[in-house]
């Protein structure tokens, strides 16, 4: 009985984006289309970052590094053979051959082996890099992943026979469309989800509020780091799959700080360590972004729309630093449970308080 | 060949100086509040900002100088003000996210205003007379702002180390970046030893800004990022939190970069019959000067090998808290 109310919740949220998607793409509207995939892309982004760093309270600067080489790694696989000869002329032997633009009927099979393989190949760097960063703390570690972040920035600038260097990388086949970022979407929520409820994401939590306390009585505290770590490099290089395929040409710069704090400041307002407050973080500031966005093309004050959002980000880390759902979820698998009253995010009185709600340790 | 050498230990303590003058300020900050202000390159950059505005509206360097550290001051103390004092005490990664929101808030802030005057988004710095050209000491030839820097820079130094050592209010820093609370209970005013941190970084940043203009020749809102980023680096190596580490690390950096870059292409440098062809070949092959670019990568793998190896730095004592 409860079995099945459990999976109510999920199910419609499920059902409701399908049929939302349909409609969308039924609409031919080509700017909301465009609107969902970008926030769809920074969802994953976010509830990425979230497993890396709001569960851990390891913080990582260096996400947008794994992205970048998630972006660049997939487009040279997809990029079909006869634009590899003129675009990259470079490229070593045993990658000049490999183009991954096979489709079967209407699914582009081969866009989806090189989002794979994208992932899978970044996730292995995250590991070698994360065995030897995941042993630092506190702002150590965030400066250090910066420090990751400007390498890979240099390396994508001067490794000109793999990713042209500071020219732009275009030609790149528009493969993502809305299933394709709502699909992986979908999936990087739910594997965050069931990992905060695992014995790993215990863990995570543990070593985060009081890491002495958590080793005195034998929690591990490198396993579950590194396993947050590689998951989110994993989902963050996904996300550049999607983004290199929906954007279709892109350089360098994009990946960079701007774009790092535009993901911490979705993760912040959402909240630290709550999946379903990273969804919310990613709509409110993907929505005010964009609105803003068209304030400042009309007005020409360039500069006025990363101002708010930057002011934005300061009241919610000086006055509520858990962020909008204060740690708390929107526990999608008890919607339909009894009490689901009391459970709501702003009812301060009652209900189960999930693991690791108080934020950050004192 | 000597005088290439000499040429780059010119190049090393110049850029040394400005790293000093960047992480010395940071050092202060991290050493009371264990704050990393990211927003410090941004200081630099409105300096730079500021002396171009005076400069180019037509006033001599003598008065343009006051103005710009004035101004940097004032959005020092501004800044704590605003944004770092309500979060005084706050866990380490809040208080380092704020400093990025501020320094979004500072650049765009530059952004907005340099549009509003109408002004492109990246402007030539107008060479003020004094500090542009080159100057010659004995067999080689250096730009004058590099010699200027290296004195500048020392001279600063200095008085920053008389004033911490030798007045009342140095004295009170130095408590307060030993035990903020424990200073507090001794009646030291916490307030003001922290609102005269940020002045003094950001007169030292703001000094370093006009010098680091005058070297690049042009400026845009972005230009603090790096800088920041080095002067962390230096700050790191030499200790984090503690001045003199602060200065010692700015120049084993500035060193360690000019000293990189020069070993790339040494093999098509080096005079003919110096070297046997076997190590000029192997030299070619492996440190050939394309590297050169990757120079910031080099950079932060130093960083983070000095974290994992030494991550008290140089100078600096150990802190538990800090590494598994």
């Amino acid at each position: 009985m409860t079995g099945e109310r459990r999976l109510a919740g999920p199910i419609v949220a499920v059902v409701a984006s399908a049929v939302l998607f349909t409609l969308l793409d039924l609409s031919g509207q080509a700017f909301w289309q465009g609107l969902v995939i970008n926030l769809a892309i920074f969802i994953i982004l976010v509830v990425a970052l979230n497993l890396t760093s709001g569960f851990t309270g390891v913080f990582s600067l260096g996400q947008i590094g794994f992205m970048a080489l998630g972006a660049y790694v997939s487009a040279i696989l997809t990029l079909p053979l006869r634009e590899k000869g003129n675009y990259l002329p470079n490229l070593p032997g045993w990658l000049a051959g490999v183009h991954l633009d096979q489709t079967v009927g209407p699914v582009p099979i081969g866009f989806l082996v090189a989002t794979l393989i994208a992932g899978l190949l970044v996730a292995a760097v995250a590991w070698l890099v994360g065995r030897v960063l995941m042993r630092l703390s506190g702002h150590f570690v965030a400066v250090a992943t910066l420090g990751f972040l400007v390498i890979v920035r240099v390396v994508l600038f001067n490794a000109d026979s793999f990713t042209r260097g500071s020219r732009t990388f275009s030609n790149v086949a528009p493969y993502t469309n809305l299933w394709w970022a709502g699909a992986w979407a979908l999936l990087a929520i739910y594997v965050v989800w069931r990992l905060k409820r695992s014995s790993f994401g215990r863990e995570m939590f543990a070593q985060r509020e009081d890491r002495v306390a958590a080793q005195a009585i034998g929690i591990r505290v490198m396993e579950p780091r590194l396993l947050a770590f590689v998951v989110g490099a994993f989902f963050s290089a996904v996300a550049g799959a999607l983004y290199a395929h929906f954007i279709t040409s892109f350089s360098p710069t994009v990946f960079y700080f701007d774009l790092t704090f535009r993901v911490i400041t979705m993760l912040v307002i959402g909240g630290m360590g709550s999946v379903s407050g990273s969804v919310v973080g990613a709509i409110a500031i993907t929505v005010l972004a964009e609105g803003l966005r068209r304030i400042e093309d009309t007005t020409l004050l360039y500069g006025m729309s990363q101002i708010i959002l930057a002011v934005i980000f300061l009241f919610i880390i000086t006055f509520r630093r858990d962020g909008l759902l204060g740690g708390r979820e929107i526990a999608l698998d008890r919607l339909f449970t009894p009490g689901w009253r009391e459970r709501l995010p702003w009812a301060r009185a009652g209900g189960t308080t999930p693991p690791g709600s108080p934020g950050q340790s004192p | 060949m000597g005088d290439y050498f000499l040429q780059q230990v010119v190049n090393a303590l110049s850029a040394g100086s400005l790293y000093a003058l960047m992480a010395v300020g940071l050092a202060m900050i991290f050493g009371i509040l264990r704050l990393i202000n990211f927003a410090h390159g941004d200081l630099m950059m409105i300096a730079a900002y500021l002396a171009a505005f005076s400069l180019g509206a037509g006033l001599p360097l003598q008065v343009a100088v006051p103005i710009m550290v004035a101004g940097t001051v004032l959005v020092a103390l501004l800044m704590e003000r605003i944004a770092y004092r309500p979060i005084r005490g706050a866990p380490d990664v809040a208080m380092l996210l704020t400093s990025f929101a501020v320094g979004q808030i500072l650049q765009n802030g530059t952004l907005l205003v340099t549009r509003l005057a109408d002004k492109p988004q990246q402007i030539a710095f107008p060479s003020p007379p004094g500090l542009g050209g080159v100057t010659t000491i004995g067999p080689i030839t250096v730009p004058q702002v590099n010699v200027i820097s290296f004195v500048v820079g020392t001279i600063l130094l200095a008085l920053l180390t008389i004033f911490v050592t030798r007045t009342r209010l140095g004295l009170s820093m130095r408590a307060a970046a030993e035990d903020l609370v424990a200073a507090q209970l001794m009646g030291i005013k916490v307030n003001r030893v922290v609102a005269t941190a940020f002045a003094i970084g950001g007169a030292l940043a703001s000094v370093a800004g006009l010098l680091f203009a005058v070297q690049a020749g042009q400026i845009n809102p972005y230009i603090g990022f790096t800088p920041v980023l080095k002067a962390f680096i230096a700050a790191v190596i030499g200790g984090f939190g503690s001045i003199a580490g602060a200065v010692l690390g700015g120049y084993v950096l500035g060193f360690l970069e000019v000293f990189a870059t020069a070993l790339a292409g040494i093999g098509d440098l080096l005079p003919p019959g110096s070297v046997p062809d076997p190590v000029r070949e192997f030299l070619q092959q492996w440190l050939p000067s394309s590297l050169a670019s990757y120079r910031d990568a080099f950079v932060f793998i130093a960083l983070i090998l000095v974290l994992l190896v030494r991550p008290q730095g140089i100078l600096g004592r150990r802190d538990r808290e800090d590494t598994l």
